[in-house]
């Protein structure tokens, strides 16, 4: 997030997009309710979904699937011709209008509501909404990132706040909300193949120098390397012979499982690290007891950017060990001595090599955490980021034209089905279907539609039914509700035995590399 | 320049900024004011009237909580008609319900047929699953309070098991509101409110359903806000006790939000997790997962030895068996393939440190940077 989550409270205009905010970041949302109840606070939800917090938002769009940049783009073409932008900001801080200016010309309210199915008028009355806050903050999270236009779709939403000037301040920002607990910190911390910590890029001679030295060894690779949704097809190939999994369970997660299931396969030698036997670890050649987050010492950095001690309460279950003590021991093993001995040592090495948590010390956050940048010991923290300028000067607006999603529906493949997650579980459910509690809550996979298309295919609540796409066929439960847009179905994806991801599409934005999960079309029919 | 306001509370002058409360001035300045149903971010209620001053002027007793600090106000905290006044209201509080703690009574037929018929509405023969941990007791060891002499009414509503997170036991509610606060001011989840009149008031769902059946999201803030044994987590009541357990302040591992939160121990398990107050950026609030999702900690399922794949199986083997045998495995492949053969998949799931590592592993002992994690999956 370029602003924190405290900061939420701050804005007057809220636009929430591609978030289930209640259900996967259920205390940022008494953020985003609180300042719609007592802070007076406009909110704008614009989701396929018509999911909880819509029944907050002062006005709720509701776009076709995939369509995000087109009605950004409405939001923005009405605001400059309407003349609301903060022509300060444009001015001072940023470049490219011109090009954008051209670009959101076309996509008036009207040819808008062609593509993206919301009224004109709901375009007009949202553009003056947030374009006439003093300040409005912008949430935003996988509805917007899985799609094959998921970098468009973020950069769109960077368009419209650096048009309103809502960068830099107290109550504004783009503000992607991190799914995973450490998501952030898996980022900062070099998990990417082109960047060393703190997003220092492994294709600069300086910095890979600079790495050889601090790490005393020579040689570093100098290209950045595959994408886990490249490592999958790899493998498929042949090309990619191994893999170390650690904390991951990507036979659940990824998407068109049943191929990547074939590549996980097609692997020489795989390792998991896990605390669980997932549906990964089950295909592993050595699989390695890990610690959970009750057994550790160390630190998570959170979606504000915010770094914050994880501590030990309990001891590991039998032989389960830390999984920092279990990359070093094979380190080790290899020929290369890591010499750390402690969670700490760790991470005052981070420190050393990485700028941006080179002020940030166990003890500076052992009572409250620490946002970064923080790049020396006496350095606040940075709360809000691009106050003065952008990290690399002036802000660039960028000219984005909408593109269809990868996958539209046809006769064969008539509704479109969009994955997600729900309250009482977690991602894989690795951790949450261990809670019988959690599990009362929401025992079973399901398939979330409208009482209308309910009706289309003749189909009551709680009846099984099997649903195909061109990559593979689960079976689940009707469930019946007002959430769902005629048109397109909801499951979650949590569930390993009726996984939705055998459906889902792996089509890949260019740049990001993330699937569009949140786009692809499949039938439905009754199960046997 | 304006001349500083100021208010005299037990004889000491202090200034105040407009909007502030008596009670606001005196936390600031370390004076104790008891409070009861006072809760932190939401709007002061002044319900339980348990935070009462002297207000020199004032015809009556003024809650602290709601009264804004004035110009030359003088306040007197522990004035003996404010220590009778208190006195009074938290005997009323005891003899209202099941609140069956070593303060109640000391009258011993009473005390035996009062805990007598608790045990029975509670099936349970301890004490109150909050003793020890409960604001009323402590305010009734402060003033010296018990319930004797006092007729107990019984109370017209049975307890809500029927959820698997929390028991409402409303013999035990001294209808404070801190929980319908909670609920709909501070997680704006609005399933809560007070419902029927006078002698049987209930903290209700609309329609007085059971939780379950509500738009209660089980986020469990009721529960860490009552300040009474009313609202207790199911799996901890009469079952974990404050005295038996070493809290540990962390970071909650399941969403983004980072919320801090406390793991209470006992015997090297956790039993109970609560939101921990005062740190950013929950301030104690959780939801359902932080709070109670934490069986898989303990869970049988956890792996606990190194398998190795052995003739088409996982068996179990050593550490060194294992370890050997990955350095060795992956030695070979970058030898024979080359290190771009190999991939690392790090986790959103694990730490800072953690992912450091695995990615200098990958970087500067393999030499390939494939390193991703699936957490934009
Ligand atoms: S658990 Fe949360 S939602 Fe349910 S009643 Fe309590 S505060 Fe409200
Ligand atoms: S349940 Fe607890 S918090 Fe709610 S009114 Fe009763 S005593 Fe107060
Ligand atoms: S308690 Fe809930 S909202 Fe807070 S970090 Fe954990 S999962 Fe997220």
């Amino acid at each position: 997030m370029t602003n924190t989550i405290a900061c939420i409270e701050k804005a007057d205009v809220i636009l929430i997009t591609g978030s289930n905010t209640t259900e996967n970041h259920p205390v940022l949302s008494a953020f985003v309710k609180r300042a719609v109840h007592f802070n007076n606070s406009r909110l704008i939800v614009v989701d396929p979904r018509r999911i909880k917090i819509a029944g907050f938002a002062h006005q709720y769009l509701r776009p076709n699937l995939g369509t995000d940049v087109a009605w950004i783009n409405g939001l923005m073409h009405v605001i400059i011709r309407d003349n609301l932008y903060n022509h300060d900001f444009v001015d001072t801080r940023t470049v490219g209008f011109d090009e954008l200016k051209q670009t959101v010309e076309k996509y008036t309210p009207s040819h808008v509501e062609k593509i993206t199915g919301i009224a004109a008028t709901q375009i007009e009355d949202a553009a003056r909404m947030y374009a006439g806050a003093r300040v409005g903050s912008i949430l935003y999270c996988m509805g917007i990132t899985q799609h094959v236009s998921g970098t468009d779709n973020v950069k769109s939403l960077a368009n419209l706040a650096m048009l309103c000037g809502f960068l830099g301040v107290e109550g504004g920002g783009v503000n992607p909300l991190r799914g995973q607990n450490n998501v952030q910190g898996a980022c900062d911390m070099g998990g990417l193949p082109d960047v060393y910590t703190g997003y220092q890029k492994v294709i600069s001679p300086e910095l890979r120098a600079k790495m050889e030295t601090a790490w005393a060894v020579t040689g570093l690779p100098d290209q950045p390397g595959l994408k886990v949704t490249h490592m999958v097809p790899a493998a498929h190939d042949g090309k990619l012979k191994a893999m170390y999994v650690i904390g991951e369970n990507p036979l659940v997660s990824d998407p068109d499982l049943n191929h990547a299931e074939k590549s996980f396969e097609n692997l020489d030698f795989l390792v998991v690290q896990d605390i669980f036997m997932t549906e990964t670890a089950q295909k592993a050649d050595v699989v390695l007891p890990s610690c959970c987050f009750a057994e550790k010492d160390g630190t998570f950095s959170n979606t504000e950017r915010r770094v914050q001690r994880v501590r030990k309460a309990v001891d590991p279950p039998g032989e389960a060990r830390d999984d920092w003590r279990i990359i070093a021991d094979i380190s080790l093993r290899m020929g290369y001595n890591m010499g750390i001995a402690s969670a700490e040592d760790i991470f005052e090495e981070i420190r050393k090599v990485t700028p941006s948590y080179a002020g940030i010390s166990y003890s500076r956050i052992d009572k409250v955490g620490l946002h970064w940048p923080c790049p020396t010991d006496n350095h606040p923290g940075t709360p809000i980021l691009h106050k003065e300028q952008f990290s690399s000067g002036k802000g660039v607006f960028h000219g984005i034209d909408w593109i269809p999603p990868a996958e539209q529906a046809d006769d064969t493949y008539p509704l479109y089905l969009t994955t997600g997650r729900v309250l009482y579980h977690y991602h894989t459910g690795t951790m949450t279907m261990k809670s019988e509690g959690l599990n009362e809550r929401v025992p079973e996979c399901f398939v979330e539609i409208s009482p209308q298309d309910a009706d289309r295919f003749d189909l009551e609540e709680g009846v099984s039914v099997d649903i195909a796409s061109r990559r593979g066929t689960i079976t689940a439960r009707i469930a019946i509700s007002d959430k769902a847009v005629v048109g397109t179905i909801f499951i979650p994806f949590h569930f390993a035995r009726a996984a939705a991801n055998k459906l889902t599409n792996a089509e890949l934005d260019p740049i990001s590399g993330i699937p569009e999960f949140k786009v692809c079309a499949v039938s439905l029919s009754r199960a046997a | 320049m304006e001349s500083q306001r100021s208010i005299t509370i037990n004889g000491n002058r202090l200034s105040f900024s407009p909007g502030e409360t008596i009670l606001d001035v005196a936390k600031r300045n370390s004076i104790d004011i008891p409070t009861l149903c006072h809760l932190k971010r939401a709007l002061p209620s002044g319900v339980c009237r348990v935070c009462v001053v002297e207000v020199t002027g004032a015809r009556n007793l003024l809650p602290a909580c709601a009264t804004p600090a004035a110009d030359f106000m003088e306040v007197q905290t522990e004035s003996a008609k404010v220590v009778e006044a208190r006195r009074l209201i938290i005997k009323l509080m005891l003899s209202s319900g099941n609140h069956n703690c070593a303060i109640t009574g000391s009258d011993t037929t009473d005390w035996t047929r009062f805990q007598l018929s608790v045990h029975k509405d509670d099936n349970n023969d301890d004490l109150c699953p909050v003793w020890g941990d409960c604001r009323l007791q402590d305010l009734a060891y402060r003033y010296q309070v018990s319930a004797d002499g006092l007729e107990r009414l019984p109370c017209p509503y049975p307890m809500e098991t029927v959820n698997p997170f929390i028991v409402r036991d409303f013999s035990r509610c001294v209808q404070c509101g801190r929980c319908v606060q909670a609920c709909n001011e501070i997680q704006v989840n609005n399933a809560i409110d007070f419902g029927y009149q006078s002698s049987r008031t209930k903290i209700i769902t609309p329609g007085d359903r059971p939780l379950k059946d509500s738009d209660c999201v089980f986020c469990g803030e009721c529960v860490q806000v009552c300040p009474v044994g009313a609202l207790v987590e199911k799996n901890a009541r009469y079952n974990v006790r404050q005295w038996d357990v070493k809290k540990v302040k962390t970071t909650c591992s399941y969403c983004g939000v980072g919320c801090q939160l406390y793991l209470h121990v006992r015997d090297g398990h956790v039993v109970k997790v609560t939101g921990a107050e005062g740190s950013l950026p929950n301030d104690g609030n959780l939801c359902v997962k932080g709070r109670f999702g934490f069986d898989f900690i303990n869970s049988s399922e956890r792996l606990t030895r190194p398998l190795i794949r052995k003739d088409g199986e996982l068996k179990e083997a050593g550490w060194d068996e294992a370890l050997n045998l990955v350095a060795q495995r992956l030695g070979t492949i970058k030898d024979q393939h080359g290190p771009d053969s190999i991939g690392v998949l790090t986790s959103a799931r694990i730490t800072n440190e953690e992912n450091y590592l695995a990615q200098k592993f990958a970087r500067a002992v393999v030499k390939t940077n494939n390193v991703d994690h699936c957490a934009r999956l």
